[in-house]
């Protein structure tokens, strides 16, 4: 479960004020917006990688308003990826894993399994030099996924794609939930993804939070 | 009513070229200007002189001394320098590139006030680096390979301090575009992933700014080859003791032996093409030209 508690968010010019939303367990919310309302603040709050100024963030009943990104047991997948480009497919998948202690044969398992999920089997010994934008959104979720956290976060991963990428990633994504039974956000301007993808849709305008 | 026929490219071309070109013609008639004044023997000649051959192989240790510690502190600063804000931080920059824009010969006084007219705990400078290097002496065993200099003016250490001081400055800018190139998304997701800013640093970073830091290295190298000013007013041009390349040329001219101190340059003219191409290389995706 995520929950946003009256959180105030200011850069520079910029600011959010109490916004608050909640996200059940194992549910995919839909975090919409216009370019420049605030998501991607807000999605990057939540991943501890911009401060806010008040309020609470609770994951999973755990208030981790100052826990470091790292404590906060989520994963990220930034818009186009954004994938490490001297490491392999499997060694990024199985980076997050290794980080946290996992042995190197069971990172390296979960890897496997979430390729084989993601239909990815074929780029694990690939660099990122190459892939398409499909393949490098379908490996950063891997990545993402692969020490089983609690909630993953989306920025934009379908904005890039074509249209026939697009709905294969999306069933995918949809399938990958399904079967993990994660908490999902994930942000984007376009309302028929969010019609598409959520289970639960809000809307970010003037710098408040509405379910849509 | 009737369009306007575009305009010929080839103005635009040939300005380019010419400016481009002229430099290019200028450098390639230096470089004649060395190779026609020197000899195959000259340059045999000054290889089998013994000071030479010593000034070669101090320049050889202090370039390299100095490319090494120009990386340690020149990945730091320019990680720094790129992602994150302090107080300051404009002036920060602009004083590390100082010594790119001072005059060398003001470095190398600037390091002779700084080592034997400032006072700390009332003693200069380098009377605390010679008590230091006295007392680092009498721990380390007897021994060639321990043979420390007595103090920093006028040694060898002032060879490196002063190439190090100009070189470092190139290799902080070299390293500050290499994290500039880097997306600072890729540190944010290793945070994510359970990593703290050192492990991301270690782990993510620094393999992708591999080539940016050998860059810095042969830059500052090459630099340090080059640097003659700071030395000869910090260090001297003592025959024998702390003469490297750039202060035999000099000292070379001062006896009356052009023909020595050409091929003495022209040596150093062919390390620094070599240096240059290498960097070209390495930065080059499919290393040729």
């Amino acid at each position: 479960m995520v929950s946003l508690k009256n959180i105030s968010i200011k850069l520079g010019a910029f600011a959010l004020d109490h916004v608050s939303m909640e996200i059940p367990a194992s549910k995919y919310g839909v975090l919409m917006g216009s370019s420049g309302s605030g998501k991607t603040t807000i999605l990057e709050s939540i991943c501890g990688l911009k401060k806010i100024r008040s309020g609470k963030i609770i994951l999973n009943e755990i208030d981790v308003t100052n826990l470091r990104p790292g404590d906060r047991h989520l994963g990220y997948v930034p818009q186009e990826g954004v994938l490490f480009s001297t490491m392999t497919v499997k060694d990024q998948i199985a980076f997050g894993p290794i980080v946290r202690g996992w042995k190197k044969e069971d990172a390296f398992e979960r890897a496997k399994e979430l390729a084989s999920s993601l239909e990815i089997e074929h780029l694990l010994s690939r660099k990122p030099l190459g892939l398409s934008g499909g393949e490098s959104q379908r490996v950063a979720l891997a990545r993402a996924l692969a020490s089983r956290p609690n909630l993953i976060c989306l920025d934009e991963p379908l904005s890039a794609l074509d249209e026939d990428t697009r709905d294969k990633a999306c069933s995918l994504i949809k399938r990958l939930h399904k079967k993990e039974g994660f908490t999902v956000l994930h942000i984007t301007h376009s309302a028929s993804e969010a019609e598409m993808m959520g289970d639960l849709v809000f809307r970010i305008s003037e710098g408040k939070v509405i379910s849509a | 009513m009737h369009n306007k026929k575009v305009s010929s490219d080839i103005p635009f071309y040939a300005a380019m070229w010419a400016a481009g070109g002229m430099y290019f013609i200028l450098i390639i008639a230096l470089l004649y200007a060395d190779a026609s004044y020197t000899s195959l023997e000259n340059i045999n000649e000054a290889l089998n002189n013994k000071s030479i051959r010593a000034s070669i192989w101090l320049t050889m240790q202090t370039c390299w001394i100095t490319a090494v510690l120009s990386i340690i502190v020149a990945v730091p600063t320019g990680y720094i320098l790129t992602r994150f804000k302090f107080p300051l931080k404009r002036f920060f920059d602009s004083i590390i590139d100082i010594p790119i824009v001072l005059p060398p010969l003001v470095i190398g006084l600037s390091l002779l006030i700084l080592f034997n007219q400032v006072i700390l705990f009332d003693q200069s400078i380098e009377e605390l680096c010679a008590a230091a290097l006295n007392s680092l002496r009498s721990i380390l065993p007897n021994s060639p390979i321990f043979d420390l200099p007595t103090g920093v003016t006028y040694k060898v250490p002032a060879i490196i301090l002063a190439q190090f001081t100009v070189s470092c400055a190139f290799a902080i800018r070299t390293m500050r575009n290499t994290f500039e190139s880097l997306d600072p998304r890729q540190e944010n997701v290793a945070l994510t992933l359970g990593c703290n800013r050192s492990k991301a640093f270690w782990k993510v970073v620094l393999p992708q700014a591999s080539f940016g830091i050998m860059t810095a290295g042969i830059l500052a190298w090459a630099r340090a080859l080059g640097e003659f000013g700071p030395i000869l007013v910090f260090a001297g041009a003592t025959r024998g003791k702390t003469e490297v390349l750039a202060t035999t040329v000099f000292l070379e001219i001062s006896i009356g032996n052009l023909e020595g101190a050409v091929a003495v340059s022209f040596l150093m003219v062919s390390a620094a093409l070599i240096v240059l191409i290498m960097v070209r290389l390495l930065g080059s995706k499919n290393r040729i030209w």
